[in-house]
């Protein structure tokens, strides 16, 4: 392309921006608040923080902490028919109680499996000579079996579970054909199963992120499909004219998905070259295009809701969406820079990862304003905690990954622990925390009941915490000092080796913590599920308090 | 918004357009590719073994893509060259790796041609490279009072073997073993024609 090209193409580019920038502003795009991103609240509400994995105690001095920040106003009427709306809402939880029990508790399920397999297979690389003896405990099986537990157990069964859950509180309506997704949840469990099963036998695609055979992915979108069903008619029953930004990210990734699975499992179409462009063009998707969208919507839905105050700006949270849409789905060529890859593919992937900024920005300065004055209530609210913290390590991950992207810094971590720490740092740090608070908040509301030991909240929020800060920058600066000796020509190859030992070491004994946590919160769900625990206010609080239009937290102390 | 239809079409654009780029062009570009000259398809042994490959999970810790030397020292190491799109022609699934926990193997088979040499590093990795963080792979053995007849008994280093005993290959470890001296893209290639741009 020759400069004239360039300086015209250039020219056309901004007149066009010039453009869209006027439209926005005719079309108010660039005001604070507008009405839409109240639609979660009902009237009246805003001001109101909803928490319901918090203790009276926390409640209490969270209200207060929101409160300080402008003085609630005292409208009889209004509250009035705020109490109507709200018993709808209690209506729409109850219709999805069930079928989000069921996907939650088999999230649970395969995060405890995943994280038995992933220690293992940490354990592996500094004692290679550890559990050798049967195949199916072999490094290159297990750490498999972890990543598809992971991404296809734990990560999805939470992200449906969540939006199973939200859609019809963010509708108005309750779930339409809730039966479908319990079908569903059982066809996908099964593939799972039998997926792992063959993954441990030896059956593999030989894929990455795609090691399950092709035959049994038919279970999975079957299963996909049965389940995005009651979405689409809960959708279409719907009683709020807007839909709210998390209905874009959830309902644009409930669709994506399934055609990223259809189009990277079609046997027998792709081929050599061609088919690692499409398995990173999977790879990358799956992440950016499925579990960062729903993570993104429940951020969006949750962090208002329990600050009882609406995001800071609505429409920048739109412009994230169409430019994550937009930008994330080219970024997989990023993971084979250097290859034998066509270069016009890799200098567009790392053009579209730096872009990726735009979204990412968006989607943190929002986060930030609408928190501002209000970090007080991160003190008193166990759910905000993970929630906030997830939304922090998505802008780490993102720019790191953004950066990552380029030529320079790949060619030093490409192919080493570097990149293993930055895909948990988005799937973990980002995405497992902010499905932990969702869980958190959410399963209150399913089970009628409180957390029975709001201590282990903390405990399992702190052990995650430091587990994971172990974990990420061990394995970060053992990375990168790989990466170094594998430039350098005068090292041996062996020395690259040698120098990540301790760092993986740090690796296992972070991952240990993390399990451990992962352990608390599983006793915990179990403890709820069977109702332990003294009452405190009872499970009255949860439905009844709702339709009691002077609810406010001083009658929750009596 | 308030049109969910209009939603879901924006959002199918922009992953088909996604898809467009980093799926079917690539397709449209790539599928005339002609296999090397020097390339020669796997043998059903070698075949077998790359399927011991996949199902033991190498591609995890082992990539196939050497670096142009432009770019990291992985000539200077024996890897070999950067390699083409034709190197990969009979290669299904691709096995192009994104770890190198241990060294690129694309050439393993010009830079490592014993295959007694292979075998007993997959019988013990630390009995040919120590501090290697290299699984074992008993399972792909045989441990036996007495070699049989067509046994492949395995020579490990001194101190390695089982004592009184001899290891004894199973048909997957030879098989491994097959591909992996197949593994050997030194034929020289014309250079891509981007790069020769």
């Amino acid at each position: 392309m020759n400069t004239i090209t360039l300086l015209l193409l250039t020219f056309i580019l901004s007149v066009t921006g010039l453009f869209v920038f006027i439209w926005s502003l005719r079309h108010h795009l660039f005001d604070d608040n507008p009405a839409a991103a109240n639609v979660i609240f009902s009237e009246g509400e805003i001001g109101k923080i909803e928490e319901p994995a918090a203790t009276a105690d926390q409640h209490r001095a969270l209200q207060e902490a929101v409160d300080a920040t402008h003085a609630p106003a005292a409208d009889a009427a209004r509250d009035a028919r705020m109490a109507v709306e709200l018993v709808q809402r209690v209506q729409a939880d109850r219709s999805t109680a069930y079928v989000t029990f069921v996907f939650l508790a088999c999230a649970v399920v395969w995060l405890i499996f995943a994280s038995t397999a992933g220690l293992i297979s940490s354990i592996k690389l500094h004692q290679p000579d550890f559990l050798t003896d049967y195949a199916w405990l072999t490094f290159g099986r297990i750490r498999t079996l972890h990543l598809n537990a992971v991404a296809y157990g734990w990560a999805p069964m939470a992200a449906f579970g969540i939006a199973i859950w939200t859609l019809p509180r963010l509708l108005k309506t309750e779930l339409m054909g809730g039966r479908f997704a319990i079908l569903g949840a059982m066809l996908w469990n099964a593939a799972l199963i039998a997926g792992l099963g063959s993954i441990a036998a030896g059956f593999n695609d030989g894929l990455e992120w795609l090691e399950i055979p092709w035959q049994i992915d038919i279970l999975f979108v079957i299963g996909g499909a049965l389940i995005g069903l009651p979405l689409v008619f809960t959708l279409q029953n719907r009683k709020v004219k807007h839909l709210y930004v998390s209905i874009w990210y959830m309902g644009a990734a409930l669709f994506w998905f399934p055609i990223l699975f259809l189009v990277g499992n079609l046997p027998g179409v792709h081929f050599g070259v061609e088919q690692a462009t499409m398995n990173w063009w999977f790879g990358h998707n799956v992440l950016g295009l499925f579990y960062t969208p729903v993570a993104l919507a429940s951020v969006y839905y949750f962090l208002p809701k329990i600050i009882g105050r609406p995001i800071q700006s609505y429409n920048l949270s739109l412009l994230g969406f169409w430019a994550l849409a937009f930008f994330y789905g080219q970024v997989g060529g990023h993971h084979l820079v250097g290859g034998p890859v066509p270069s016009w593919l890799i200098t567009l992937s790392i053009v579209q990862s730096m872009m990726m900024i735009v979204p990412v920005l968006a989607f943190s300065v929002n986060q930030h304003l609408t928190m501002r004055h209000h970090f007080k209530t991160l003190i008193y609210s166990p759910t905000l905690r993970f929630i906030v913290l997830g939304g922090m390590m998505y802008t780490l991950s993102s720019v790191q990954g953004s950066f990552e992207a380029l030529r320079s810094i790949n060619t030093v971590t490409h192919f080493t622990h570097f990149t293993v720490a930055h895909a948990h740092l988005g799937l973990y740090g980002f995405f497992s925390l902010v499905m932990f608070g969702a869980i958190y908040f959410v399963m209150p509301r399913v089970m009628s009941w409180e957390w029975p030991y709001p201590k282990l909240i903390a405990l399992h929020f702190w052990l995650v915490v430091v587990g994971f800060g172990i974990y990420f920058i061990g394995l970060s600066i053992g990375g990168w000092l790989q990466g170094v000796a594998m430039l350098d020509a005068s090292r041996s190859f062996m020395e690259s080796v040698r120098v990540t030992i301790p760092y993986l070491e740090a690796r296992s004994v972070g991952g240990a913590v993390m399990t451990l946590g992962h352990l608390v919160f599983a006793v915990h769900f179990v403890t709820m599920a069977l109702r332990y625990g003294r009452k405190r206010v009872g499970p009255a609080l949860f439905h009844k308090r709702s339709a009691d239009p002077m609810a406010t937290p001083v009658a929750v102390e009596a | 918004m308030e049109n969910e239809y209009k939603l879901l079409s924006g959002a199918m654009v922009t992953l088909a357009l996604a898809t467009a780029t980093l799926v079917v062009v690539p397709y449209m570009q790539l599928s005339d590719t002609h296999p090397s000259e020097g390339l020669k398809p796997y043998t059903s042994a070698q075949l077998r073994g790359r399927q011991q490959y996949i199902d033991n999970g190498c591609v995890y810790c082992h990539t196939q893509q050497p670096r142009a030397q432009s770019q990291a020292p992985d000539f200077k190491r024996g890897w070999g060259r950067a390699p083409v799109a034709g190197d990969y022609y009979y290669d299904h699934p691709h096995l192009l790796g994104t770890m190198r926990t241990g060294p690129d193997l694309l050439n393993i088979g010009a830079r490592q041609p014993s295959a007694d040499w292979n075998l007993g590093h997959l019988y013990q990795p630390r009995a040919y490279t120590p501090g290697s963080i290299m699984p074992s792979y008993p399972y792909l053995f045989e441990v036996k009072d007495k070699a049989d007849k067509g046994d492949k008994v395995v020579n490990l280093p001194p101190g390695y073997a089982p004592v009184g005993q001899v290891v004894v290959a199973r048909p997957e470890a030879l098989d491994l073993v097959e591909y992996l001296l197949a593994l050997d893209r030194t034929y020289p290639v014309k250079p891509p024609p981007e790069a020769a741009r």
